[in-house]
């Protein structure tokens, strides 16, 4: 066989046939294929990942685990995750969408959590194109499929839609788990003579190197590439759940490790690696869903629903009886031993002899060149003057309303369960955070997940820094404390240079503003290569961010004022249309350059923010962001059943102040009898007072007035 | 007040049930593994949660209501004790042909997870009393099987009957297709049988029974089953 058959460049090869000291085997170089693809190396990505920052006072556990983990007290842990699954839900939207939330699922449980939530980011071609209305039904029945019967709830995500996304959906799929700070189960812990036990379904001959597969651009054909599709059982993840948590509960598990990309090759060779030990796998003690099925499939086979465990051999009686319980396959398939050999048996015949961390760790950096792209300039190319200020504000609120980024979401959240596990506090619909509470204690966890295509495009560094920002706000906003985050980064191939430039720079913009911000990245994600022959996806950094509520008085919430209350605007009043919503409406394109992150004024904002909330200064509090000012306005009113009468002197051109985007900024309703409080909390920050809540129409005075009911009938029928 | 929480594989509102009554009456609340054939001692209300028995295949609730511990069940209610099957639940009920009729799918062929109002019919059931007649009251829904159905004479019965406890609703109590959520005949959300000791709904009281949730109606429900134990004794 050729290196290039088993996806190896001759790079590779090279350094296989280094390390090794000798020519790899035909069953060696399928692995490594798949082993040093980019989905599984970070080949690409290591060295401009490494400039997140991965510490803070609230991580337990960061990058290099199966999930991070940051700490709530009380003894207790949140681990979450977000991961891509991009590539097969392009090709089988339910299948691929419902995988990819049961495998982010089982990243949690390979912590010894157990999962609570999930969230996903959606991002969808043309609206209205049949395309993208067969790949988003399906994949929203996907995620629904799957999450609903496995009994984690679906809480909320991030949906968009833009051009770029026809032929190449993102799905990306975020988990968090609660987990006891003393039962946090790790991949690092596997010693000599324990032995790895094979937990859940047989193995086939389903999504076999299905990672491979998705560090390439999509094929014209799509169908073509079905067999690399696994596909899910949410029963048995139910049960493999329970299972799993119930081994641990007994002190059971030693080491435990999820089967996503490359299966057992992969769960294996990593812990084997972070353990610093070697490990012998016995393949012909797999349990097979099919004859005949060669070492190499077995090998790389991503049959969904299966865990590897690490355990005492003397427990191994007890392991099975309770797998046993749970109606699933438990089979002893590996034993842990001194060295760092990683060595495949099949019967008595060795038929792969390699080194743990080469497997994990060897893969040559590609040295992929980067370059400013030479239209980067021209893409800042953007006046005012350009975009004449439109006649009518009132008629682009409506359609600004009514786009379907903007729009209601309940057609995709009302087909997940969002409430089971009964934590969900704060669920999807028109607020831009969810809250769980802890069961147990007084505190709750706020998610946020956030992307900016747009902005990215435009601008890689701001945009970065911006998506991150905008999720940091909208937690301050309801009075949650940011704790770690993590991200997944969708990009095309790194292979062209601007493409590449563009990716370091949105994560050196990202890195920028977790590290002034003080959210440190714990997990995360990246899928390269999202590309067709059509076009390649906008950059689109996903990002999903924990925040803790210290008690339920501490909540802000949106869509809460009452008549008579004092409506202010926190922030500089000086947003842009450049990257906006609003210019995508009116222009059908963005152009100009987004705001610059300015750290001094999101760590003002973030602490006001937070005290605002915790010192109950307001009844209800939104933060500005997709659609601006005037949609955060309207969404307000929606979610009220009533309006206000805004009448001030608009420091900028109207549709600028209106629809402006970009720095950190809110709208806060508050009580007549804690407007001097909430004045001198934010005295020293732009702030002003906008309106009273009265009436059942927006208001706004010279400009624009619609009933709240019109409103409401735009934002659902988008 | 003794209850078993029934976990078949897949149940998945196991958990919620047990903490929704332990928070509500502070009562004992017992999970009971399907495989198992009897119930914990002296149990006064079982309760079969909802979820994905066996992952709904076959039919929603068809293979639950063949497990080993369904026999204890069926004694427990024949003995006119309590029974309750929410959700998924009641699937295995009508599946067990413990209550009338049967639940097919969605009249919009999807799942739907919402807030819904409920009108309750009969205040005279054991888990309705401190409930006012006709009262509306917010419970979600989460199912992709809640259309219920049954064959029109057997439904003049069910009526006749007074069998309905619970119907889909407007916030105002006005029943009408407009408010039926899945396309439930007469917009029916939760029967009893006739003697009015076995219920079944598929809206989720567990998920409506603390603030921290958005609603306490539910709770008044724990709280009725508690208080019609007392009167009438186990």
């Amino acid at each position: 066989m050729h290196y290039s058959e088993a996806g190896l460049t001759e790079l590779e090869y090279q350094a296989l046939v280094k390390e090794l000291g000798r020519e790899p085997n035909d069953t060696e170089m399928l692995i490594m294929g798949v082993m040093w693809s980019e989905h599984c190396s970070y080949k690409s990505t290591k060295k401009i990942l490494s400039g997140f920052p991965t510490k803070g006072r609230y991580v337990l556990m960061g990058p290099g685990e199966n999930a991070g983990i940051v700490d709530i007290g009380d003894g207790l842990g949140l681990a979450f995750k977000v991961e891509s699954h991009n590539h097969p839900s392009a090709v089988a939207p339910y299948q691929g969408a419902a995988t990819g939330v049961g495998g982010i699922i089982r990243d949690i449980l390979a912590l010894g959590a157990r999962p609570i939530a999930s969230m996903d980011g959606l991002f969808f071609g043309k609206p209205g194109s049949s395309k993208t209305r067969n790949l988003s039904t399906g994949i929203v029945k996907g995620i629904g499929g799957y999450g609903n019967a496995v009994g984690v709830p679906t809480v909320g995500g991030k949906t968009f839609y833009h051009e770029s996304y026809n032929d190449n959906p993102l799905v990306n799929a975020f988990c968090i788990g609660l987990v006891n700070v003393d039962g946090i189960v790790s991949s690092k812990t596997a010693e000599p003579g324990q032995i790895a036990v094979l937990v859940g379904s047989k193995t086939g001959r389903d999504g076999i190197a299905g990672a491979a597969f998705a560090s390439v651009e999509l094929a014209e054909d799509t169908k073509a590439s079905r067999p690399n599709i696994q596909i899910g059982d949410p029963f048995v993840e139910k049960l493999l759940i329970e299972a799993c948590l119930e081994l641990k509960e007994k002190g059971l598990i030693v080491s435990m490790q999820d089967m996503g990309a490359a299966g057992i090759t992969s769960s294996s060779s990593e812990i084997a690696a972070k353990s610093g030990v070697g490990m012998i796998m016995h393949f012909d003690m797999v349990p097979l869903r099919e004859e005949g099925m060669t070492p190499w499939e077995i090998a790389l086979s991503e049959s969904q629903e299966r865990m590897l465990l690490v355990i005492l051999p003397e427990k191994l009686e007890e392991v099975s009886a309770i797998v046993r319980k749970w109606d699933l396959d438990c089979a002893v398939i590996g034993e842990v031993v001194h060295g760092s050999e990683y060595i495949i048996m099949d019967g008595e015949n060795t038929v792969a002899h390699l080194d743990a961390s080469t497997i994990g760790e060897g893969c040559p950096d590609p040295g992929w060149k980067m370059k400013e792209p030479s239209d980067l300039h021209d893409r800042w190319d953007f006046e005012l003057e350009d975009l004449p200020l439109s006649t009518d504000l009132g008629k682009d609120l409506i359609e600004l309303l009514a786009t379907p980024s903007l729009g209601d979401k309940s057609w995709i959240f009302e087909q997940y369960d969002h409430m089971v596990q009964i934590n969900t506090s704060i669920g999807p619909g028109n607020q831009d955070v969810s809250v769980l509470r802890i069961k147990g204690t007084s505190k709750m966890a706020a998610l946020s997940m956030e992307a900016d295509p747009c902005k990215c495009y435009l601008d890689p560094y701001r945009g970065g820094a911006e998506t991150v920002a905008r999720s940091i706000r909208s937690l301050a906003v309801c009075g949650a404390r940011p704790l770690g985050m993590t991200n997944c980064l969708n990009f095309p191939s790194p292979e062209v240079p601007e493409q590449y430039w563009v990716l370091d720079q949105v994560v050196r913009g990202m890195a920028e503003c977790c590290r002034k911000l003080d959210c440190p990245v714990v997990s995360g994600n990246v899928s390269l290569y999202n590309e067709t022959s059509s076009g390649r996806i906008l950059p689109t950094p996903v990002v999903g961010i924990v925040g803790l509520i210290e008690t339920e008085d501490h909540l802000l919430p949106s869509g809460k004022w009452e008549e008579g209350d004092h409506l202010f605007y926190v922030g500089a009043p000086n947003p842009v249309l450049s990257g906006s919503e609003y210019q995508r409406l009116r222009t059908g394109t963005v152009k100009g350059r987004p705001l610059d992150f300015n750290s001094s004024a999101e760590m003002d904002f973030l602490e006001r923010a937070l005290k605002t909330a915790s010192a109950g200064l307001a009844r209800s509090g939104r933060v500005i962001k997709g659609g601006g000012l005037c949609v955060a306005l309207a969404k307000e009113c929606i979610a009220n059943g009533s309006g206000i009468r805004m009448k001030v002197n608009i420091p900028t051109r109207k549709d600028v102040f209106l629809f402006g985007e970009g720095g950190p900024r809110a709208i806060y309703a508050v009580p007549s009898n804690r407007v001097v409080l909430f004045r001198k909390m934010w005295e020293g920050f732009p702030f002003m007072m906008l309106a009273k809540v009265e009436g059942d129409s927006l208001h706004i005075e010279d400009t624009l007035d619609i009933p709240v009911e019109y409103l409401e009938k735009a934002w659902r029928n988008n | 007040m003794k209850t078993s929480v029934i976990i078949f594989p897949g149940s998945n509102c196991d958990r919620d049930v047990i903490h929704a009554v332990q928070e509500i009456t502070g009562e004992p609340v017992a999970p009971v593994w399907h495989k198992e054939d009897t119930l914990c001692p002296d149990t006064d209300l079982v309760i079969l949660p909802g979820g994905f028995s066996y992952g709904d295949y076959l039919r929603c609730g068809a293979m639950a209501s063949t497990s080993p511990i369904m026999k204890a069940v069926r004694d427990h209610a024949s003995s006119g004790r309590l029974l309750l099957g929410i959700c998924n639940g009641f699937q295995v009920l009508t599946e067990s042909r413990l209550l009338p009729g049967s639940l097919l799918s969605n009249k919009t062929l999807t799942f739907i997870c919402k807030r819904c109002y409920i009108k309750v019919e009969r205040t005279d059931t054991p888990f309705t009393s401190l409930y006012n007649e006709g009262q509306v009251v917010q419970f979600p829904i989460a199912h992709h099987e809640g259309l219920y159905f049954l064959p029109p004479g057997e439904l003049r019965e069910l009526e006749d009957n007074g069998q309905v406890v619970f119907r889909y609703c407007s916030p105002d109590g006005e029943v009408s297709p407009d408010f039926n959520p899945n396309g439930a005949l007469n917009n029916i959300a939760g029967v009893k049988n006739r003697k009015g000791n076995i219920l079944g709904l598929m809206p989720h009281p567990e998920r409506a029974s603390e603030s921290v949730l958005g609603g306490t109606d539910g709770a008044l429900m724990w709280r009725s089953i508690i208080k019609w134990l007392e009167k009438e004794g186990a």
